[in-house]
């Protein structure tokens, strides 16, 4: 992997911050868009823009068919068997949302046990708990370790004999940098119950390692484009294709229906079932190019750049005294990410110092209260890399962090 | 840019901040301690405000406790610390606006930093609310004497 020419392609990465470099690791935020990504865009909007379907003129045709292509794009992307099996959605968030509303209202009735983790992103949540309050279901937490910053599976084996209609899990954790055993533990809820359901929710897992979602064994596995290069305002949900020709529709309104009358209406097939309104064709063709880009690197370099950042990065934030890291010792186990805190200063102050010097860090609690409460604090600083982040770029981190230090004498 | 942000003042003020903990004044004859919490939801600060007021108007002590980063400690600190320099009454409280909270800090605030500014300032503006409510027995005839045209 040519690390210079890929930095080469991320046009924000020349932008001077505070007339410093900018060191950007704020990726488990959203990630830099290549210029090959953005190019799609205007070459989009500057040759071919029209609305999609029953444009019978040539832009119509053309727009169409990007549409169609960015589908199966991103679909084979994710190993998905038959592009159909592809949904956009605007981000992950709507993705679980969907599952959530269609699926769900449809398949979880009262008394039904929905199980999730004590790690998740919030948007593993409360789509969770808003459905179980509508419906009189209830969810279950899986524990997680606090000291490794791991799924407690006996714990998860102990839940399991509630018998689920439903397991969402992240692929990996967007606060420790766990990355889960999705596929060992789809295999375990089938063998408990083989109809319990798995959601995986894979906005930090599509990014950073190669995902088959046929390989790993779930039923739905949902994902944001602006996490993985593309641009904001797209995202994937793959669905079991069984699964999904039973499914409803989420929204309603233009583009989903077969045939409308004013006493009625039937829904169309697959994938218009799912497409309300006005699609994002623009956003479609970004993502492709996104995944044309992350193809030609290939997932599996680009996890084993990323290892080689995150492990330098916690053997450095080790030496620092005055910081503290959570999330799991195992390496193997771990995404390009880590929360830390500095002791005696707060999160937002600790990102403040590191942003005078260029480095773009988050802080706060990554919208994982519940993990954070457990650990008993209130928010972390958190540093999460890319594919065009070096081990340079980590030495300014501690130095930053150096800085923070003198700056408020801890 | 970090330096321009953590001047000496607020550095001082975000180690060392004035009129924190719970209050310790015992109360005297019209007086009520308006206990208000506010939270900044993006990042989990909690500030918890205790003022202390007479007949509804002066304000006789305001303290204050709760987490938070730099800015919002200083910022409670400050405002907490003019309340009693300047022996503020209700009616300055209330014309005190976000404007005037970010003068005080003395320092320029980003917009992603407007928050932690304006946190004390809010739960300020909780307490005076409260106040509008509060239903105290009318002071007695002699207790109105000095008070303007109370």
């Amino acid at each position: 992997m040519d690390i210079q020419a890929i930095r080469a392609d991320f046009p924000i990465l020349e932008r001077k911050i505070h007339d410093k470099s900018l060191t950007y690791l704020d990726n488990a935020a959203t990630s830099q868009k290549p210029r090959q990504v953005i190019q799609a865009i205007v070459e989009y909007y500057e040759n071919h823009n029209a609305n999609v379907h029953r444009g019978i003129h040539v832009l119509g045709d053309e727009s169409t068919r990007l549409y169609g292509e960015a589908r199966q794009a991103v679909a084979k992307f994710v190993g998905a068997d038959d592009p159909l099996e592809l949904v956009f959605v605007r981000n992950t968030t709507e993705g679980i949302n969907l599952v959530a509303f269609s699926w769900g209202g449809e398949n979880i009735k009262s008394g039904d046990v929905i199980v999730t983790s004590e790690m998740e992103h919030h948007s593993n949540i409360v789509p969770w708990q808003e459905l179980a309050k509508r419906v009189g279901a209830r969810v279950e937490y899986v524990r997680v370790h606090p000291e490794t910053g791991e799924l407690d599976l006996d714990h998860l084996g102990t839940l399991l004999k509630l018998r689920p209609k439903l397991v969402a899990l992240t692929h990996a954790s967007n606060f420790l940098g766990t990355i889960n055993d999705v596929q060992g533990i789809a295999h375990l809820c089938k063998r408990h119950n083989a109809e319990c359901k798995m959601l995986v929710d894979g906005a930090q897992g599509v990014p950073q390692m190669p995902v088959d979602v046929q390989k790993l064994g779930v039923d739905f596995y949902a994902f944001s484009g602006h996490k993985m290069y593309g641009p904001m305002g797209i995202g994937g949900l793959w669905v079991r294709k069984s699964i999904l020709e039973k499914m409803g529709p989420f929204m309603t309104g233009g583009g989903t229906i077969n045939e409308v009358s004013l006493t009625g209406t039937t829904f169309g097939e697959l994938p218009d079932r799912f497409d309300a309104g006005t699609p994002n064709v623009a956003g479609a063709v970004g993502l492709k190019a996104a995944c044309d880009y992350l193809s030609e690197i290939g997932m599996q370099n680009i996890r084993e750049h990323e290892k080689k950042i995150i492990n330098y990065a916690i053997e450095q934030l080790r030496n620092l005294a005055f910081v503290k890291i959570f999330g799991p010792t195992n390496l193997e186990n771990r995404g390009a990410l880590v929360a830390f805190t500095v002791k005696g200063v707060h999160a937002h102050d600790v990102a403040q110092v590191l942003d005078s010097e260029g480095i773009a860090v988050r802080s706060g609690h990554h919208c994982t209260m519940p993990m954070h409460m457990k650990l008993g604090v209130a928010g972390t600083t958190r540093a999460s890399f890319g594919i065009y982040n070096t081990l340079e770029e980590v030495d300014q981190l501690v130095e930053g962090l150096q800085k923070v230090k003198n700056v408020f004498k801890v | 840019m970090a330096d321009d942000l953590y001047k000496e003042h607020i550095l001082d003020h975000a180690q060392n901040p004035r009129n924190f903990g719970p209050p310790t004044l015992a109360l005297r004859k019209g007086e009520m301690i308006l206990r208000v919490r506010e939270a900044n939801s993006s990042c989990g600060d909690l500030i918890e405000m205790y003022v202390t007021v007479k007949d509804k108007k002066e304000v006789v002590d305001v303290r204050f406790k709760g987490v938070g980063c730099a800015i919002s400690t200083a910022a409670a600190s400050l405002l907490t610390e003019a309340m009693k320099n300047e022996k503020w009454r209700i009616g300055n409280a209330k014309k005190f606006t976000d404007e005037d909270m970010v003068e005080m800090m003395g320092i320029e605030i980003s917009p992603t930093r407007m928050k932690c500014v304006l946190l004390p300032l809010r739960a300020l503006k909780k307490a005076l609310a409260e106040n509008e409510k509060l239903k105290i027995d009318p002071p007695a005839p002699e207790a109105l004497e000095g008070h303007g045209n109370g």
